[in-house]
């Protein structure tokens, strides 16, 4: 009997919690079906049809968007600066980050609390200084200028996030091979690196969604629509036809299949990754 | 034997690892740190090669006799309050029905952390399109479910458009509180939850009094970082109203952007960000303190 009476209410509770997470879920994924909705539609029909079912599929859309909107120049553009800037992260802070858990050397704390201090301290005016940093350097409007303070903005949480990893991992091997005669250089590669590929992914991940989502600095840097990426090509788009709808849409579809390949393929590393990063940080 | 492999460690000390490191961070970060802080001090349009000194007069400026800062400091701590309670609210209530140990958790998990991980500019776009005025379809439901006279230019009307900003923001961010309430929740031992249920405990008496204490330093993190996030909300009203209609949706960051690429003043920019930064900092402080003081009550 009492048996009984607690299934029945599990059973309530059950369907009442997935009731209120599939309302949230639907919240969650209808924008989406919105947005791909209307980029099929034709340029009269997304005005009068209100259906999530386009009808007939235009997908010349995608077409028109791709080389008369320019987003075929804004994606190519949006690919490079975000396997340049994920590249530069890598390259860069995996071998700190090794020294920072695994030698020894003078300054090593201080240098390390600099990072840490670079990831928590909010500078909301920087990229005005930066502005006029890239200024003085000839980088302005260029896409170096573009690439370089996106690579040190990813360093501080990349390089914590992997001597985290460093810190956690055993030294035995990497200790055994020291003792045969190999370098530092020769540990990290052959020895470290290959274990410390699910601590590189999340980092690559990670920068490679914040690169590809960044608009402030394309806004600031660049002015030559050539060399901008899909978010700032996206506002100058809808600036320009703001009436465009279909192909704004097919516009910002083309930018968010990537990310959502992405996030299929790897949402494990993702969202443990942002979970780590946040409750230890 | 680990004695010489100490030895060696010290021969071989790792500064050719951590140089272009650090190079980098003293180049493009450390530097425009400090030069924010000088240029503050200065009136300068960003091209001529003198600079006015100005001392304090910028940041008394700010502080005394700049209204529309302080209105655009006001929407963003708008945004900011509804983002704490609502946006997060949400987070808690969805993660507790999932830490019950649900089926398809791990799906709800992967919906919910979509809008997260798109950028302000393809959310706020897409919901611009969705709050449109005349063909927007939030409008034509209204006129389906027979609510029509409340049909408006959501985006462009003064009395709705700073909670329709905030009410995207909160769309594109409760995923992500989620994740971080869901993560603490699990941290929570079982055998608590079993042990209050034995002794007779019903949902509030627990959530009171095994939850929230247990939980309080994520909640206290996932606040601090709501403020942190929320109050430098840029892109999405970039996206959305553009700061419009009139002033109605201007926030700190996009008015130091227009000092600086509108009017070319990057002293005053500098200050103003430089004064936001402080406003940030001390927020985040005062909000660790009330949290130790909590604990220790």
């Amino acid at each position: 009997m009492k048996m009984m009476k607690y299934t029945l209410r599990d059973i309530a509770s059950g369907v009442s919690s997935h009731a209120v997470l599939l309302l949230a879920s639907t919240c969650c994924i209808f924008p989406f079906l919105w947005m791909f909705a209307s980029s099929l539609k034709t340029q009269r029909t997304i005005f009068k049809s209100m259906s999530l079912w386009p009808g007939v599929f235009n997908w010349d859309n995608y077409i028109v968007a791709w080389t008369r909107g320019g987003f075929g120049v804004y994606f190519l553009n949006s690919v490079f600066y975000t396997a340049a800037v994920v590249a530069g992260i890598l390259v860069v802070s995996v071998p700190a980050a090794y020294a920072f858990s695994r030698l020894k050397f003078k300054g090593r704390g201080a240098l390390y609390v600099a990072f840490l201090a670079a990831m928590m301290i909010p500078i909301p005016g920087a990229f005005v200084a930066l502005y006029v940093l890239l200024a003085k350097l000839n980088l302005v409007n260029t896409r170096l200028g573009y690439i370089l303070p996106q690579i040190t903005i990813g360093l501080p949480l990349a390089i914590y996030l992997l001597k985290t990893f460093f810190d956690e991992m055993s030294q035995e091997i990497e200790d055994s091979a020291i003792v045969d005669g190999c370098s530092p250089l020769g540990v990290l590669c052959h020895v470290a690196l290959p274990l410390a590929k699910p601590a590189i992914g999340v980092v690559a991940i990670f920068s490679a969604l914040a690169v590809w989502n960044e608009y402030i600095l394309a806004m600031i840097i660049l002015q030559d629509s050539a060399k901008m990426p899909l978010q700032r090509g996206l506002m100058i788009f809808q600036g320009a036809h703001f009436t465009e709808y279909p192909l704004l849409m097919a516009g910002i579809t083309l930018t968010v299949i990537p990310i959502l390949v992405m996030y299929m393929l790897m949402q494990r590393y993702v969202i443990e990754g942002v979970a780590a990063s946040a409750v230890k940080g | 034997m680990s004695r010489y492999i100490q030895a060696i460690r010290r021969i071989r000390p790792g500064y050719p690892f951590v140089i272009p490191a650090v190079v980098m961070l003293g180049l493009f970060y450390v530097y425009p740190f400090f030069k924010v802080f000088q240029l503050g001090f200065y009136e300068w349009d960003g091209i001529s090669a003198t600079m006015q000194f100005a001392g304090l007069d910028q940041f008394r400026d700010i502080l005394f006799q700049n209204p529309s800062w302080w209105r655009s400091m006001w929407h963003a701590a708008y945004i900011t309050i509804l983002a704490l309670v609502f946006q997060n609210g949400l987070a808690l209530v969805l993660a507790i029905l999932v830490d019950r140990g649900i089926r398809f958790g791990q799906i709800y998990r992967v919906i919910f952390f979509l809008p997260p991980i798109l950028s302000g500019i393809v959310v706020g776009l897409i919901w611009n399109w969705i709050f449109n005025g005349n063909y927007g379809l939030f409008n034509h439901w209204l006129n389906v479910i027979g609510l029509g006279h409340l049909t408006r230019s959501w985006l462009a009307d003064p009395k709705t458009a700073l909670t329709c900003v905030a009410a995207i923001h909160m769309w594109k961010g409760f995923g992500w509180g989620f994740v971080i309430m869901l993560v603490g929740l699990q941290n929570i031992p079982r055998s608590l939850y079993e042990a209050a249920r034995v002794d007779g405990a019903n949902f509030w008496d627990i959530f009171r009094n095994i939850t929230v204490p247990l939980m309080l330093p994520v909640f206290v993190l996932t606040m601090i970082l709501t403020v942190l996030g929320t109050m430098q909300i840029y892109d999405i009203i970039a996206a959305t109203t553009g700061g419009g209609p009139g002033y109605h949706t201007e926030v700190p960051v996009s008015r130091i952007i227009a000092r600086m690429l509108y009017s070319s003043q990057f002293g005053y920019a500098c200050a103003m960000g430089i004064v936001f930064g402080a406003i940030l900092v001390m927020l985040s402080m005062a909000q660790a303190r009330i949290s130790k003081m909590i604990k220790n009550m």
